[in-house]
């Protein structure tokens, strides 16, 4: 291959000047975030503004979540991650299990109007080794143009077979589907979890949830509820709500999200313990969770930012130019009807419901 | 002789020093992990390290009632020590598995404990969380507290110890192990087969034409296992889905109608359609390379001393392939057997296979014990149909060409 003489220049300067810098190489870190449309994001509204602020170079990697990298290096005491885009069940069993840097709220930046960071946080924003960073939701949502006449618009709907028959695409994981399965079913949603924490509310919920078995594709990625429901393959599906709006925005795909009984759930970034680059990783976290980076984020795909002094400042989409505010999982229009995700109860009964849920599943 | 035996030793010893660099290579890459896992399957000192008194003081516990309270103090001292070391985050994960919801009880009661000074530890610990009264939770911590232990184990076959020793069946919403392991080696087997129908044909016919054309064909068989896997699952959904090419065909052509249009993928039709084309190749190549060293002459040997083309197949060529079917066939089903990608993507809700399982204990729930124990049975039973295989056709008569 033979590359044009003007990308050689400068392609030799970088080669010369990595080894003429030898050991006093540029400070760099590893992040590692979810990829995707959300990976950019991030990307363009907190990793580049970060290097072009401190000189730190950043390097990115992706996963799907779970513990089992951070737990693997910390084991072994070789770290090469350091920052981490966490859920919050992680961060918190994390810092439990000491696979987390606990981080302290006041080291971190004020808001943009000021107010100290303790205060600017939304309280279920941090935990001992976790900074929040935005709010996501997990929504179901349905292509308008392959149900015609009346729209389903509640929970409930989802379940109706009757009003809405066709195929419905599902996370294949127990948590969420319970909720929603408990949601349709008329239980208020102050009392879903006490709901679930009794053996009846569970078959109550694994109850509903057979009723339309028969009818439900599950997904394992992120990416498949927009591509099934552009395919036709589903009717309707439970999908993260920024998947969505990309498909919406970016792609105009006929989609609608239904927020009634949304589950709204936190992301968190924590720092790997025992990283040797934690003065670099402490400022990339007080650096991606202020106000201004989480809005710069939020402006790309979305996800709320979990700072008061954030919301403000998340205006338009950067390429589209739509309006921000009527697609965030945390305005007020769209979680008027919100079922906040109860990570703690989930921690305690993950395990058991997942080999529930499977047996129920291969039955 | 003396003077012979140096240098046989010394090229003795240059032998192998040029294989050490491989000896060593799958001592690191092989044995050494697979030793590990076997040894997480059995042994887990977590709770033992984190709490030998309590364990020790547990021991004299007759298992009715609450414990005494020095059990509670001890208990209550090692929590807090486990919380300052941050391992407590351990010890309550792996008591939760035993007796889900105990996760919280055993954070949240070691976090509350830092501000209470003193004893009665009982009545402290008591009001923290009720679940501390319950004799469960005392079993809980007794079953986690085994140094080496077979719960694992008898968990990945759907077995549990209860209380009072005897081992029993899980309870029924919670079996799901066995009947994993059984369709992972039907579904290994379904697949072998069809590889083989599938197989066998176009190896035989690549192994036949002129020069020019077997390359031609060979590349088309190379080209999908060159292909990323991910493409090639992806593109089996394209084309199955009930919106998708096939249908659109059978409907276009009147043989189904457009209501009626055929489930084919997130189905167990999906996990075998798209497996068996992904592990092709495995079952060609070592045929092809087998049966190109078949003389063509012996058909034609056969059929001149008056087999019909049905006998000379049956007993000159066959026997002859049979190396190259053994090779493909173990080769097919020792990969299909431990495949995740491809039902994880296409496999529905009865198109999962062990290995997801597997996968799941590894990343999500961090059980490495159980995920260890779910693939030392795995490799059990591999073992056992290689040596079955063994027994039946014999391995030196498997061959790759």
């Amino acid at each position: 291959m033979r590359l044009p003489p003007t990308s050689i220049v400068p392609a030799l300067l970088a080669a010369v000047s990595v080894a003429a810098c030898g050991s006093d190489a540029p400070r760099s870190i590893t992040t590692v975030s979810w990829g995707g449309s959300y990976g950019r994001a991030v990307n363009e509204g907190a990793n580049i503004p970060f290097t072009e602020a401190t000189g730190i170079r950043i390097e990115i990697e992706d996963y799907n979540g779970g513990l089992a990298q951070i737990r693997a290096q910390v084991d072994i005491g070789d770290i090469h991650w350091d920052v981490v885009d966490l859920e919050i069940a992680d961060a918190v069993r994390g810092c439990d299990e000491g696979l987390l840097e606990p981080i302290d709220v006041n080291s971190l930046p004020a808001g943009a109007d000021g107010t100290p960071a303790a205060e600017d946080f939304v309280a279920e924003g941090r935990t001992e080794c976790g900074v929040g960073n935005l709010y996501w939701s997990t929504v179901y949502a349905y292509n308008d143009e392959n149900i015609p006449g009346t729209k389903p618009a509640t929970m409930a709907d989802f379940f109706d077979l009757e009003a809405f028959p066709g195929r419905r695409g599902m996370r294949r994981v127990p948590q969420v589907n319970l909720e929603f399965a408990l949601i349709a079913d008329g239980v208020p949603l102050d009392q879903v979890y006490a709901t679930l924490d009794t053996p009846e509310g569970l078959d109550r919920a694994f109850a509903v949830l057979e009723t339309i078995r028969d009818e439900v594709i599950w997904w394992e990625a992120g990416a498949q509820p927009p591509q099934m429901l552009a395919d036709g393959e589903v009717i309707m599906s439970t999908a993260y709500n920024g998947r969505i709006f990309n498909a919406q925005v970016l792609e105009n795909q006929p989609f609608v999200i239904v927020w009634d009984g949304q589950l709204l759930d936190v992301g968190q970034v924590g720092i790997v313990a025992g990283t040797p680059r934690l003065a670099e990783a402490l400022e990339y976290v007080a650096f991606s969770t202020s106000a201004e980076s989480m809005a710069r984020i939020a402006r790309r795909i979305s996800y709320s930012p979990m700072r008061r002094s954030g919301m403000p400042l998340v205006t338009t989409h950067v390429v589209a130019g739509v309006e921000m505010e009527p697609h965030m999982p945390a305005s007020p229009a769209n979680s008027a009807r919100a079922l906040r995700y109860d990570w703690s109860w989930w921690v305690d009964h993950q395990d058991e419901l997942n080999e529930r849920f499977s047996a129920w599943l291969a039955r | 002789m003396k003077v012979s035996v140096a240098p046989e030793r010394r090229a003795q010893l240059r032998a192998l020093g040029l294989v050490a660099p491989l000896l060593i290579f799958i001592g690191v890459t092989f044995i050494a992990p697979l030793a590990t896992m076997l040894t997480r399957s059995v042994h887990d000192p977590v709770v033992a390290d984190a709490l030998p008194e309590t364990l020790a003081l547990l021991e004299a516990w007759d298992g009715t009632g609450t414990p005494p309270e020095a059990v509670y103090a001890a208990a209550a001292r090692e929590l807090e020590r486990a919380t300052a070391e941050r391992t407590v985050g351990q010890v309550a994960g792996r008591v939760n598995r035993v007796q889900g919801g105990l996760r919280s009880v055993v954070t949240g009661t070691a976090r509350d404990l830092g501000d209470i000074g003193q004893g009665p530890w009982r009545e402290a610990m008591t009001a923290i969380d009720e679940a501390w009264a319950d004799p469960a939770t005392w079993h809980a911590i007794r079953t986690t507290g085994e140094r080496f232990t077979a719960r694992h184990y008898l968990n990945a076959v759907d077995l549990q110890r209860l209380p009072d020793g005897s081992v029993a069946s899980q309870p029924e919403e919670r079996r799901i192990y066995l009947r994993l392991f059984l369709r992972t080696l039907m579904v290994s087997g379904v697949i072998t087969l069809l590889c083989l129908l599938l197989g066998y044909p176009i190896a035989h016919l690549i192994a036949r034409a002129p020069p020019h054309r077997a390359n031609l064909l060979l590349v088309l068989v190379l080209v999908p296992f060159w292909t990323s896997l991910l493409v090639r699952t992806t593109a089996w959904i394209v084309l199955l889905q009930t919106q998708g090419v096939l249908n659109d065909i059978l409907v276009a052509m009147g043989l189904v109608s457009d209501d009626g249009r055929l489930a084919m993928v997130y189905n167990m039709t999906g996990t075998i359609v798209a497996m068996t084309h992904v592990l092709l190749p495995f079952m060609v190549l070592p045929l092809y390379s087998v049966m190109r060293g078949i003389p063509a002459t012996h058909m034609n040997a056969a059929a001149s001393l008056g087999a019909t083309p049905l006998q000379a197949f049956l007993r000159v060529y066959w026997p002859q392939s049979l190396p190259g079917v053994g090779a493909g066939a173990l080769l097919v089903f020792i990969l299909a057997i431990g495949y995740y990608i491809t039902p994880a993507l296409v496999g529905g809700s009865d198109g999962q296979l062990i290995s997801n399982m597997i996968a799941y204990h590894m990343q999500t729930s961090l059980n490495w014990g159980l995920a260890a124990a779910l693939g030392g049975v795995l490799l059990a039973g591999v073992l056992v149909l290689y040596a079955l295989y063994d027994r039946l056709v014999g391995v030196e008569r498997m061959g790759l060409g």
